[in-house]
């Protein structure tokens, strides 16, 4: 541990990482024997909306393998700081360790330098953690994340999304990532409201959700019988809040109710 | 051609790096850390908004220094690595406040006794617990001896008369605006003026938060708090009229008055007083 004194190094965490014990990054062997693709779990589908003051993210809870649902209530949308999260999709293992990384990375800055990273910043050091797993992602363990973020110089949410090689691309009003992600998109185009409350908002990203599930059979719905509902984080001004269990609950019955005359959901007004 | 040099016995060499040693941290201002009722509050008067005394090292762990800046920084940053990479390595709950003081303890004894000058410093590592009971608070002088305190702890300077003063004060479980009173008061010579917040560093490691504990208080949030402190130490006076440490009075001996010096005796043997 001595020479944790007199190397001064650079605030990233995963730079110090890197040289002290790079045993511990998230794995970045040249070779796998096989692709294991189909035989570990991978987590789905993730959305994310802007909304008036901040950004709303929510990831519904399975994960397959194949066609095998491995985990019912795995979370997949993570705090990564105050005014940050991320949610994962593709291989869910992976995925846990970046997001375990991630947050270090962003608090470790944010102590040794005494404020947090820019939005951007986070952003970028995201891209740089994902380029490094490319190999592994050539094998079949890929793993991408979305990031959200409150930008508090700007005073709005913010979301960024990625690919296997890195990015980010920031994404303007909504997004979304993971198997179900076409149908998802679909939806929340026609249910996006720009500037809407943060409940309407989670309100849309339920919806899409559901549309998600409804066409993708590596996404889950929401489990009534066993009270699984979908993880949704918001993040305003005042920092990151994961919603409880039970305001989960209530909009997700209330969106149920309308789907059970109405199973397509709302309509967009076509004129 | 070969210079004759001198000899100095061991003891003499012990003596002269802590007398060093002393005479630097006592040049520098106190730093109160305490319990109060939710958690552990730190109080340090210090004028830079950059330079801090008070930082966060991990979820429940926080760490306050005085002495020369760039000593204390190096160990302060050496300590978030420690925590980050064990935190990360097996989990959050696995960093401890007494596993850090343990790395403090060993690097300062290191330097004290291989290197030519001992590190001017002195530090305390306090770590939040679920109950009071669970909060841990160390103290580490620069020969890295550890001191467990118990309640409260004064490093700098003149800490035997803050220390003293902060005693008569201080109560198990206080709220945070009479723990922030009486560490003020505690800092402040009888009869001196309080210093105002611009002139404050201000954190708590407060049990109630979620993740990560540490807060630091600053803008209108301090300013409120100080105005509540200011009406938690009226109120006390009222409370009890007859009691002569209320307020500014001045009662303490004229002894406290005089400039700070280096602190006599021989070196710590780690012993508590």
């Amino acid at each position: 541990m001595n020479h944790l004194f007199t190397n001064t190094g650079s605030s990233s965490f995963t730079e110090f990482l890197g040289a002290y014990a790079p045993n511990l990054l998230p794995t970045r062997e040249r070779a796998l024997a096989a692709p294991v693709g189909d035989q570990i779990p991978h987590a789905t589908t993730i959305v994310a909306v802007t909304c008036a003051g901040g950004v709303v993210m929510a990831g519904d809870r399975r994960a397959t393998s194949g066609n095998i649902i491995s985990q019912r209530d795995i979370e997949k949308v993570f705090r990564t700081d105050d005014h940050s999260c991320m949610g994962i999709a593709g291989t869910a293992s992976m995925g846990l360790e970046v997001a375990r990384l991630f947050r270090v990375e962003l608090e470790h800055y944010e102590k040794t330098e005494g404020r947090s990273l820019s939005t951007e910043g986070k952003a970028q050091r995201l891209a740089t953690m994902i380029r490094g797993n490319l190999g592994m992602a050539m094998q079949g363990l890929a793993v991408v994340p979305l990031f959200a973020a409150y930008d508090e110089n700007a005073g709005k949410g913010r979301i960024f999304s990625y690919d296997v090689g890195g990015g980010p691309y920031e994404q303007h009003d909504h997004h979304s990532i993971g198997s179900g992600s076409i149908f998802a998109r679909g939806s929340l185009k026609k249910l996006y409201r720009p500037e809407s409350t943060p409940r309407d908002a989670v309100l849309a990203c339920l919806h899409a959700l559901y549309d998600a599930a409804d066409d993708d059979s590596a996404t889950g719905g929401p489990d009534v019988t066993r009270k699984i509902w979908p993880v949704v984080a918001v993040i305003t001004e005042d920092g990151f809040r994961r919603l409880p269990d039970e305001e989960v609950a209530e909009l997700v019955q209330s969106m149920l109710e309308g789907r059970m005359t109405d199973p397509e959901g709302p309509t967009a007004p076509l004129r | 051609m070969s210079m004759p040099f001198g000899y100095a016995s061991p003891e003499q060499i012990m003596r002269d790096r802590a007398e060093y040693a002393r005479k630097g941290i006592a040049r520098g201002r106190s730093v109160v850390v305490m319990q109060y009722a939710d958690g552990i509050l730190f109080v340090a008067p210090n004028p830079s908004k950059a330079l801090h005394k008070i930082s966060e090292i991990y979820d429940r762990i926080g760490f306050a220094a005085v002495g020369r800046y760039n000593e204390f920084e190096s160990l302060r940053l050496a300590g978030i690595r420690y925590a980050d990479i064990n935190g990360y390595t097996f989990n959050r709950n696995d960093v401890t406040g007494r596993g850090l003081a343990n790395l403090y303890a060993q690097q300062l004894g290191m330097i004290f006794t291989e290197s030519i000058k001992s590190l001017e410093v002195e530090i305390v590592v306090a770590e939040v617990g679920e109950t009071p009971n669970d909060d841990q608070i160390y103290r580490l002088t620069f020969d890295g001896s550890v001191f467990d305190e118990q309640g409260m702890a004064v490093i700098g300077g003149q800490s035997d008369a803050v220390a003293g003063r902060l005693k008569e004060r201080y109560r198990d479980g206080l709220p945070l605006p009479r723990a922030l009173d009486a560490a003020l008061a505690a800092l402040t010579e009888p009869g001196g003026e309080r210093p105002p917040s611009t002139q404050l560093e201000v954190a708590v490691l407060d049990r109630s938060r979620e993740h990560r504990k540490f807060l630091r208080l600053t803008g209108a949030r301090l300013e409120r708090l100080l105005a509540e402190a200011a009406a938690a130490a009226e109120q006390e006076a009222e409370e009890a009229p007859e009691s002569p440490e209320s307020g500014e009075e001045g009662t303490a001996p004229a002894g406290d008055r005089t400039p700070p010096t280096a602190p006599e005796g021989d070196i710590d043997t780690g012993s508590p007083e």
